[in-house]
């Protein structure tokens, strides 16, 4: 079956200015204009860096979306997650065109409202009525549309005693239901959604959540929703897609995108690196890095995962030997695999690497401890649960099966099968 | 096969950057409603919860005339010929308020309308063009107190005859609301990065204003400054002004070669506006 793309984005990139802007601005802008005539191009665009909001860049420039691709089909719900400023906001903004991109293109087959915000344009002075039809319409609808709402949006906000008082006058609960009530009977075909759920209380969430179900399932329209409210974004959409500093880290079922990007709130670290004078260790050796590495940016069952430990050996003839033990979520020691090689070693930096062979683990997170062992079998040192994955899979294994697989490991194991009676 | 899903039959795309030049004038007819409930709303909220309501529109103009008549007129001595003073200040007054509300008013567009337009899309055109509208409101209700005075000065005996011309009054409205919202437009543009702008339109206008001929008929700085009587013919205001009271009050003189001149500057200043405007709409918010 062909597949009905409503919305598809080509290769979009938003580059900012970071620093106060005003100062060099003229400067600059002479400079792309004098770039321009004689039709160079905008040496401001090559400039800047990926937007990682931790480190300290060079760059005056920086690039707040980078080559994002993906489309949408009609009637799906698609929940964009990630952390904050890993760039979903200004994917949305770009979506409803607040702001233009700086390179790329996105192609619409249908028309799209955004509600980046509840009760944009309201104002205090005006009466509630008076304010459904002017943010109504801002939204995109008419008055007409508005018109033959009314009394549902009056109904749904629950604000019927107050909806001829000043706006000014409501709570600001009130106000709020009033807000999302005009923005549940827009009728777009396309509906972007940011963050609007996380206010009111929880009866309204659920009746806002209840709402969007509903646009979403019974009337098949397609919405591109972002929330931190993992629950909803689990209950309504079909399809997540993970952004990490301004890229698309991942794209696919919902779960998976929750779990990748849970693993990645944790901020659990696979890797780690201390300097020599305060790596762990005693006088005869010390660690000095664990890494645990796969040949994607992500970990899957499907690739061998590799677990490398470099230690400094600082006595000559002595014998070493990493361990490794792997845990899981619930504390389940699940493996311990010794290194049983016993060769004296000289002085020096040394590097063992144990391979967890591909199709052996679950999905889900791993604890790695480590420890290092040396010549009588005493314990050097002994690091807990140190570093840790989250481990998913492309689904190869899964032939169309896609539910829940028990067990700790998920060993890709042999199976004969024969017929025994005819 | 389905018609929709040919390959490029697109409703829209989104792009980096708008064509050289785009107005879609269907997307603001769409959006008419919205028009004028901005219209709606910048009107009534104006005297929410004031006393006076919108006498206040009145006061400023009044006050302002009795101002002017005092000091150009008793003071300085300025011959307003068979016309009151009183008058002919009131009439230059009226009109030339609401050039300034419309100038002021769109000139801050975009650092004014930023928290909408940074959450929602509509025809960023929508906002200006609603400024110029609801002023339009505004100087009708100004324009009424001037008819008062006007029948009240006329069974005082004064000296006054309607112009025939009074029926392209109107147009003229239109010319200065037009002209208005294309400088407006264009210093909107400029204010979201160079905020040097907004300071200067507050002083600019109140210059500009002297230059504009409201309250000296255009005949007499020709007489009195004739080397710098070309400030004042350059400038298209004072042509409208001038106009506006020859229409009203039949004084002063109407030059064709300085009304197509006005026309002329009107409709370059407007498309530039136009033009500044589009090309700074789609990503303003970045540098707001």
């Amino acid at each position: 079956m062909k597949k009905d793309i409503i919305l598809k984005a080509e290769n979009i990139s938003k580059q900012y200015r970071l620093g106060e802007v005003g100062t060099g601005t003229l400067s600059h802008d002479i400079n792309r204009w004098w770039h321009k005539i004689r039709g160079k191009e905008n040496p401001y665009l090559k400039i800047g860096e990926t937007n990682d909001r931790s480190t300290k860049g060079n760059s005056d420039y920086v690039w707040a979306l980078q080559d994002i691709n993906f489309e949408v089909e009609r009637g799906e719900v698609l929940g964009i997650i990630g952390k904050n400023g890993a760039g979903k906001s200004t994917l949305l903004k770009i979506l409803s065109k607040v702001t233009a991109p700086t390179t790329g293109i996105i192609k619409s087959r249908g028309r799209i409202a955004s509600l980046l915000e509840v009760g944009t344009g309201f104002n205090g002075e005006m009466t509630g009525r008076e304010n459904i039809f002017l943010n109504g319409a801002i939204l995109g609808m008419t008055k007409k549309e508005i018109t033959s709402k009314l009394d549902e949006i009056i109904e749904f906000s629950g604000c019927e005693r107050y909806i001829d008082t000043p706006v000014k006058r409501y709570s600001s609960g009130m106000t709020v239901r009033l807000a999302f009530a005009v923005a549940a009977f827009l009728e777009p075909e396309i509906l972007v959604v940011d963050e609007v759920l996380a206010v009111g209380d929880a009866e309204f969430q659920k009746k806002a959540i209840g709402k969007m179900q509903d646009i979403s399932k019974g009337q098949g329209r397609t919405v591109l929703f972002v929330s931190h409210n993992m629950a909803a974004v689990k209950s309504l959409c079909t399809r997540g897609i993970v952004m990490e500093n301004g890229s698309v880290k991942f794209d696919g079922n919902i779960d998976q995108a929750l779990d990748i990007y849970s693993a990645n709130s944790l901020d659990i670290m696979s890797n780690i690196k201390w300097n020599i004078e305060d790596a762990p260790g005693n006088e005869d050796a010390k660690i000095t890095s664990i890494k645990i590495l796969c040949d994607e940016d992500y970990f899957l069952i499907e690739n061998e995962i590799k677990v490398e430990i470099e230690y400094e050996n600082l006595l000559d003839g002595h014998v070493i030997n990493a361990n490794i033990s792997i845990f899981n979520d619930n504390e389940v020691h699940i493996l311990a695999s010794p290194n049983l090689e016993r060769i004296p070693l000289g002085k020096g930096k040394y590097k063992s690497v144990c391979i967890v062979p591909k199709n052996f683990l679950n999905i889900g997170k791993y604890f790695f401890t480590v420890l290092l062992v040396g010549n009588n079998f005493e314990i050097i040192t002994q690091l807990e649960k140190i570093v840790a994955i989250n481990v998913d899979e492309n689904g190869s294994h899964r032939n169309g099966y896609f539910g829940y697989w028990a067990g700790s490991i998920r060993p890709d194991l042999k199976w004969k099968n024969e017929r025994i009676i005819e | 096969m389905n018609d929709n899903n040919t390959p490029n039959d697109w409703l829209f795309e989104i792009t980096p950057k708008n064509k050289f030049f785009s107005l879609n004038l269907r997307e603001v007819w769409q959006y008419r409603d919205l028009l004028f409930l901005f219209v709606k709303r910048d009107v009534i909220t104006v005297y929410k919860q004031t006393v006076l309501g919108p006498l206040w529109y009145l006061i400023q103009p009044l006050f302002t005339s009795v101002t002017f008549t005092i000091i150009f007129n008793n003071v300085a001595g300025i011959d307003t010929g068979t016309v009151p003073p009183f008058l002919f200040n009131l009439a230059g007054i009226t009109v030339w308020n609401y050039f300034t509300a419309c100038l002021t008013g769109t000139s801050d567009t975009f650092k004014a309308n930023a928290a909408i337009f940074g959450k929602v899309y509509f025809p960023r055109i929508i906002t200006p063009l609603s400024v110029v509208i609801s002023n339009l409101v505004k100087f009708g209700i100004q324009f009424l107190i001037f008819i008062g005075f006007y029948i009240f000065y006329y069974f005082q005996g004064a000296n006054l005859g309607l112009n025939s011309l009074i029926l392209f009054f109107p147009v003229l409205i239109v010319i200065m609301g037009i002209l208005g919202l294309g400088l407006g437009m264009l210093i909107s543009a400029m204010v979201t990065k160079y905020r040097d702008f907004t300071h200067l339109i507050g002083f600019g206008i109140q210059l500009l204003m002297y230059l504009s001929a409201v309250m000296y008929p255009m005949e007499l700085i020709k007489d009195k400054l004739p080397s710098y009587g070309w400030l004042v013919e350059y400038n298209p205001l004072a042509y409208i002004i001038e106009t506006a009271r020859y229409m009203l009050l039949n004084v002063g003189e109407v030059s064709v070669l300085g009304l197509s001149y006005t026309l002329m500057v009107t409709i370059a200043v407007f498309f530039i506006g136009l033009l500044v405007f589009n090309k700074t709409e789609k990503s303003f918010i970045d540098t707001v």
